[in-house]
């Protein structure tokens, strides 16, 4: 992987796509994820008169749960089905093999680059979703729950440990790989034409969904123990 | 070069996917200059063959030689020595719809090579002056038609310099006036190059055009298209493939003179 030939426009280009081209989704996401998960504990937690503490709810969910995981599956729908159907497209009119004729490896020029524009750009949007999110939280709890600002601020502060921010970056860090990886493995095996590529595409999306959500039961289970001692 | 001065040498090569036996004890030999034409029904194996040449698949058995080295022994990475030397047109062309003409005729170039621009870009407009499509080097391959797209795959693949050109169904789907420049440019290619070519087809017209014709350059420096002297008529030879063997070898007048029921049936 890094032995020449390096493809750099290509990781840059990848970057570009695969961060910047996913940051309305992930920031729209983050924004109403924050907003209703404000919304929903603001209600139970009103039974025990602790409506004041929302904001250690809501930084904590987004932070060690909701932001990554939610970033990570917004990221399979959008960049896991656009990697397997660009793919799957290369193989079926054989501009692989023609990659591969004019002595390019495929796997560097093609996979290399989206790999790791997943393991560096998944952990950069999941803190702009978690920000966003607490942003959103912080909405509801000011102009619905009628929370003030300075209560809010200090209570997600004062809820987050630094175990939970390593958590929160880690995990990202696996989704990332776990969906890039997946995407390309499916990709570079369609078989079957225009068909094959739609099989690929679901197949993608699918299998990368619920890598997800089993990744984040494991790398959870794995961080507690090393992090919560 | 193998030692009976062949650049392409096939002996005893099988094949098979599963149950499905693609080549059955393959032996055939191409030396330099000349051209091989592999004719075949579909799903006889023919552009197998071309595969297992540059390395895309690996035969079960026997020995396929490339330049004297051993294709079916080597790894990846040593491929990419022997593949420097070979240009491959698939069917459809299998451009890079993501990068314009330039770009695609240019790609090894410019990707795999630290060849300065200027020197890039000339040796492009060259290739694409060559094959006579040098008004469309910005458009995009979907902005070509379906001849213009298999010219641009051939410029793409000559544009290296390699010494062996390998067509896989060059002209296959297109119109007979467009197959015929798509013709032109193997014809041109071997007779002015001096590249050695395997042709790929199932098209006989094609294939009786490529061996009946031959380029020259008039005085005034343009290239014609003439008829073949009969000196250069054998330097296309001709292999017909039936279940994976080969049912024929010889030149166009042997062809024409067959009265094997299969080559009969596949020439009427």
């Amino acid at each position: 992987m890094v032995s020449p030939p390096i493809y750099t426009h290509d990781i840059i280009e990848q970057f570009d796509a695969l961060g910047v081209g996913s940051l309305t989704v992930v920031v729209l996401t983050g924004l109403f994820t924050g907003a209703a998960l404000a919304s929903q504990t603001g209600i139970t937690l009103d039974q025990f008169g602790a409506r004041p503490v929302v904001g250690r709810l809501v930084s904590a969910s987004m932070v060690k749960e909701l932001g990554p995981v939610l970033a990570a599956l917004m990221l399979t729908s959008r960049i896991g089905s656009g990697i397997a159907a660009e793919l799957g497209s290369m193989v079926v009119t054989d501009q692989i093999s023609a990659l591969r004729a004019l002595g390019t490896d495929p796997v560097r020029k093609l996979v290399v680059p989206r790999v790791l524009a997943g393991i560096v750009m998944a952990p950069l949007l999941t803190i702009v979703s978690d920000f966003v999110g607490v942003f959103g939280g912080w909405v509801v709890s000011r102009f619905q729950l009628q929370v003030s600002s300075d209560l809010y601020w200090s209570s997600v502060t004062d809820a987050l440990y630094s175990q939970d921010i390593w958590q929160g970056l880690i995990k990202p860090f696996v989704f990332g790989f776990v969906i890039v990886t997946i995407a390309c493995h499916v990709g570079m095996r369609t078989k079957g034409g225009t068909q094959g590529v739609g099989k690929s595409t679901t197949l993608s999306v699918v299998a990368g969904s619920v890598a997800v959500i089993a990744a984040d039961f494991f790398v959870t289970q794995i961080l507690v123990l090393l992090l919560y001692p | 070069m193998t030692t009976n001065g062949a650049v392409i040498a096939f002996e005893h090569v099988n094949l098979a996917f599963d149950e499905n036996v693609v080549l059955r004890d393959l032996s055939f030999n191409v030396a330099k200059g000349r051209t091989k034409v592999i004719l075949g029904a579909s799903g006889s194996g023919k552009s197998t063959i071309l595969k297992i040449i540059v390395g895309l698949l690996r035969s079960d058995s026997g020995a396929v030689s490339v330049n004297g080295a051993r294709v079916d022994q080597l790894s990846e990475t040593e491929l990419m020595k022997v593949r420097s030397d070979l240009g491959m047109i698939f069917q459809e062309g299998a451009l890079f719809d993501s990068l314009t003409v330039r770009e695609n005729v240019g790609y090894k170039y410019y990707e795999e090579t630290d060849k300065p621009l200027e020197e890039v870009d000339a040796r492009v407009e060259e290739v694409l002056g060559f094959i006579g499509l040098g008004e469309h080097i910005d458009k995009m391959p979907s902005e070509l038609s379906g001849g213009q797209r298999r010219r641009v795959a051939i410029a793409r693949a000559l544009a290296f310099k390699p010494g062996i050109l390998l067509y896989d169904e060059a002209t296959t789907g297109l119109d007979p006036i467009t197959a015929i420049t798509v013709d032109d440019e193997i014809v041109k290619l071997r007779d002015l190059e001096g590249v050695t070519s395997i042709v790929v087809t199932h098209q006989l017209r094609d294939a009786f055009y490529v061996a009946n014709n031959m380029a020259v350059k008039n005085q005034a420096g343009q290239v014609e298209i003439v008829e073949a002297t009969p000196q250069k008529k054998d330097e296309t030879e001709f292999i017909m493939l039936k279940d994976g063997r080969i049912c024929f070898e010889g030149n166009v007048d042997d062809l024409r003179q067959s009265h094997d029921p299969y080559l009969s049936s596949f020439l009427s």
